[in-house]
């Protein structure tokens, strides 16, 4: 079975309304309804640019990082203990977001419901430690003012956050709706959407630690 | 601040003294009326519940397309109005019309409307209107955010058009490079307006492309395979492609110089290690593959009209497929072309001269291609092939000179002239305006059931075409003659006057043929010849196989697809021999219930909030970005739980409508 991410050649069936979408067996309940398979793909497309923004600022960061003015470097700045401690949480988190999904593919709302509230509380302490090490770093006087190559650490890793941040907003809302409403083809697909963002987040974090905080080691 | 005190701060705040001009004054009494006519139509024939229900609320990508060309035209007559005061101010050496700051104002705001809300909305009326009914499709894959694209490009037109009433315009060009757009040296809040409407917009901009790539991947009719699509679908998935990788380092580089302004961080402050370059060369990775973003789509109608009005089959179809493709890879490897001069090295610059060079091979490919399709066709020279006619020999010139700039040593000497000024019209008005206008004419009678005026037509199109090349035509000569660009006067005595003064003229002859166009547009709108067949052209794909304009669920019956040219197909085999609707040969019970989506108001609110967020940022006032920013959230929360987004329309409703349109047996 191959799953329908919009790469096929042949364009899916079109559908009526007197005609009941297609639940062909095995195909995850996201994807059997064509709608919602059409905004699977759709997301995909919107990690795409999210990846370029974020490809931005890594370029950017990249070109800033010696550009430190009075202020001080990376290597000054940066300690591995807390990065380590951020790491931890977020690839925690992402384990816990595909049990959630593993559960929901099993039809169990209650465990996969419990599995993405403990994925938003590592989540949130993994912004928590974030915010933390920024305030260290504001009150020991390297802010986003005080050189470019802080402006780019900030940017890039504030909006890491951010979405971060978002990331947990978003999942409240998902989960509010999975209890109003049980798990349907709309539910299955927004909370499947999550998972995906919240890996790729991870991802992106992956490639912040080496990049920021291991290379900042290295340099 | 005690009361008394904040209200003149308030007053010289929101009305700077560049607010205060005549020609600013003016546009606000013209725009005032503008808008007091449109309240007192809409109450006086009882038409605000019309325009909430069917247009503000709508999610129907074809009227979608028709608000996105409405606001293209009125964006190409502010543009035009622009470039017409500067062609003014430079008519004469030592004859300023407008001084100098209003110059930079104007030239930026003609370079910003006409890119990002005059090309960019044109081009996605187009995609709107046709491009589900050509790939046999009864919307796009997400009308509901297809609406939420609009209204962010809608209200970010109107916060940036605010700019000149309230608060002052930007000045630093379309470009806006730093340091220039640094705080210290650009206080006002016009460079803000510039930013942060550019960030609005590209998101909505962002969310089309999305929308068009699925759509063009997941929704076509059975049987259409890629190699079955017609051209401009693949023009809308290239299009699409380009805009996800383009607009994020546009992001990037506008979110970067907006945080410098509002948050004082170092990204371009030379004393902390800030570099302008890095704008410069996140501004071009996004700035080429935005030329292509304009361009592909003009491609991508020559690709329909020419078949159409030749009689024939495209030439070289999978060369066409290929070569466009290639243009879009390519168009990522060229963007340090824009700053040869600033002293990257020899290496880097004969790379990316190379590279541009590469460019004009697919484009030639596509060039002979469209010639080779008229070769031997029976030709009807209607307005959208005139178009095309006149594209060719304009659009391959303006390529030339781009191989001129793109010879490194050679851009030493004409950078930053009127030569490039030249170029760059060149293909933008030959290839992308001609596209889209071509685009327009033929499609027109699919849009609104009517078809333009030829003669009017043909008429505005010479208009243009030779007030084009009076216009610009001078501009390379005085290119060589060394006038820079973005210069408000000039002394005499350098030989620049007359050939200014028949740029100025051609500039006239050019507003003129928009004269013309608005004239043919409002003049066939009570006169022009109505389309009953629903095939006016005799054309090829599948948009034609509908009445004009098609009913709101597009396709009562999803053709499917065996070939290339699928309606061309059809008209010629066993489903039918006339034209038109004889040729679907359409059953009643062939035709089930349809699930469309339902209209809705979140979009329009969405974009409204992203106003007074973005007017919050302008003035960094926070509370009123604050609350522009809860409004989003209002806005998506209730999208989020809004999860009745489907209406049903009957079968025995469709039969109803379809039969009459004369398309079913009554």
């Amino acid at each position: 079975m191959s799953l329908p991410l919009g790469t096929s050649e042949e364009p899916l069936p079109i559908r009526f309304a007197d005609e009941p979408a297609h639940h062909l067996a095995g195909v995850p309940l996201e994807f059997a309804d064509e709608e919602q398979s059409l905004k699977i793909t759709g997301f995909w497309m919107v990690l795409v640019t999210d990846l370029l923004i974020f490809a931005s600022l890594f370029a950017s960061y990249a070109v800033y990082r010696p550009m430190v003015a009075a202020g001080p470097s990376g290597a000054q700045l940066f300690g591995l203990g807390s990065a380590i401690a951020e790491t931890l949480f977020l690839l925690t988190s992402s384990f816990t977001v595909g049990i959630a999904v593993w559960y929901m593919r099993r039809g169990n709302q209650r465990a996969m419901i419990g599995w993405i509230v403990l994925t938003l509380l590592l989540g949130a302490g993994f912004l928590g430690l974030e915010l933390h090490e920024f305030a260290v770093d504001i009150a020991r006087g390297a802010s986003w003012q005080t050189s470019a190559f802080l402006s780019s650490f900030f940017l890039l890793v504030s909006t890491h956050g951010a979405h971060v941040l978002f990331g947990i907003l978003w999942a409240v809302g998902i989960v509010v709706q999975v209890l109003r409403r049980g798990l349907n083809a709309v539910t299955a697909r927004k909370v499947y959407t999550f998972s995906l963002y919240w890996h790729f987040l991870d991802i992106i974090w992956v490639f912040i630690f080496t990049v920021v905080y291991l290379g900042a080691k290295i340099a | 601040m005690t009361a008394p005190a904040f209200v003149p701060y308030l007053l010289h705040t929101l009305f700077p003294p560049n607010t205060h001009r005549p020609t600013e004054i003016g546009a606000d009494v013209m725009m005032g009326l503008g808008m007091g006519y449109l309240v007192y139509w809409l109450t006086r024939h009882r038409k605000w519940g019309w325009l909430w229900r069917d247009w503000l609320t709508t999610v129907d990508h074809k009227k979608i397309g028709t608000m996105y060309l409405i606001a293209a035209i009125l964006m190409l007559f502010r543009g035009g109005v622009d470039a017409l005061m500067m062609r003014v101010n430079l008519a004469m050496p030592h004859a300023p019309f407008i001084g100098p700051e209003e110059y930079n104002e104007v030239f930026t705001t003609h370079g910003v409307i006409m890119i990002f809300f005059m090309a960019m909305p044109f081009i996605f009326a187009l995609f709107n209107a046709v491009i589900p009914l050509m790939i046999g499709a009864r919307d796009v894959a997400f009308p509901r955010l297809n609406a939420v694209s609009f209204w962010l490009f809608a209200f970010a037109a109107a916060l940036f058009n605010l700019a000149f009433v309230v608060g002052g315009a930007p000045n630093v060009g379309w470009t806006a490079y730093p340091p220039l757009t640094e705080l210290h040296f650009n206080p006002g809040v016009g460079t803000n307006y510039l930013l942060v409407s550019l960030l609005i917009s590209g998101i909505g901009t962002t969310i089309t492309g999305i929308n068009f790539l699925v759509t063009v991947l997941r929704m076509r009719a059975p049987g259409m395979t890629l190699m079955r699509m017609p051209m401009f679908a693949w023009a809308a998935l290239n299009t699409s492609v380009l805009i996800l990788f383009a607009f994020p380092p546009l992001t990037v580089a506008l979110l970067m110089t907006l945080l410098d302004r509002l948050a004082h961080t170092a990204f371009f402050t030379l004393s902390h290690g800030g570099m302008p370059m890095m704008y410069v060369n996140l501004f071009w990775l996004f700035g080429h593959p935005e030329v292509y973003i304009v361009a592909l789509p003009a491609y991508g109608v020559f690709s329909e009209v020419v078949p159409t009005f030749s009689g024939k089959r495209l030439f070289g179809y999978t060369s066409m497929v290929v070569s466009m493709a290639a243009i879009m890879v390519l168009s990522y490897g060229v963007w340090a072309h824009h700053f040869f001069t600033m002293g990257a090295g020899a290496a880097v610059n004969a790379f990316f001269g190379i590279s541009t060079m590469l460019i004009a091979i697919p484009t030639g490919v596509k060039i002979f291609n469209w010639i080779f399709t008229m070769w031997g066709g029976r030709i009807r020279f209607t307005t959208a092939m005139l178009y095309v006619m006149g594209f060719i020999p304009t659009f391959t010139i303006g390529g030339a000179t781009g191989m001129f700039l793109a010879t490194v040593p050679a851009d030493y000497q004409v950078h930053n002239s009127y030569f490039l000024v030249a170029h760059f019209h060149n293909v933008l008005i030959g290839g992308t305006v001609f596209g889209l206008l071509a685009g327009m004419y033929y499609w027109w009678p699919k849009m609104f059931g009517y078809r333009l005026d030829e003669r009017q037509g043909k008429l505005a199109f010479w208009l243009f075409l030779i007030g084009f090349w009076i216009t610009f035509g001078p501009q390379y000569l005085l290119g060589f003659k060394g006038m820079p660009r973005r210069m408000w006067t000039y002394p005499a005595g350098h030989g620049w006057h007359l050939l200014n003064v028949i740029s100025t003229a051609g500039a006239f002859v050019m507003g003129a043929g928009f004269l013309v166009l608005v004239y043919n547009v409002l003049w066939s709108m009570r006169h022009g010849e109505r389309d009953a067949s629903g095939d006016p052209w005799n054309g090829r794909t599948l948009e034609w196989s509908l009445p004009s304009p098609a009913p709101e669920y597009n396709f009562a019956r999803i053709p499917t697809v065996s070939s290339l040219d699928a309606w061309w197909a059809m008209k010629q085999t066993g489903q039918g021999r006339g034209r038109g609707a004889a040729a679907l040969r359409l059953r009643p019970q062939d035709i089930h219930a349809i699930e469309l989506p339902r209209n809705t108001g979140y979009p329009f609110f969405l974009g409204a909030a992203f106003f007074v967020l973005g007017f919050g940022l302008v003035f960094s006032w926070w509370v009123i970005a604050l609350l522009g920013l809860a409004g989003v959230w209002a806005a998506l929360a209730y999208a989020w739980f809004d999860h009745d987004q489907h209406k049903h329309m009957r079968a025995d409703e469709i039969r109803r409508i379809e039969a009459s349109m004369g398309r079913l047996p009554a």
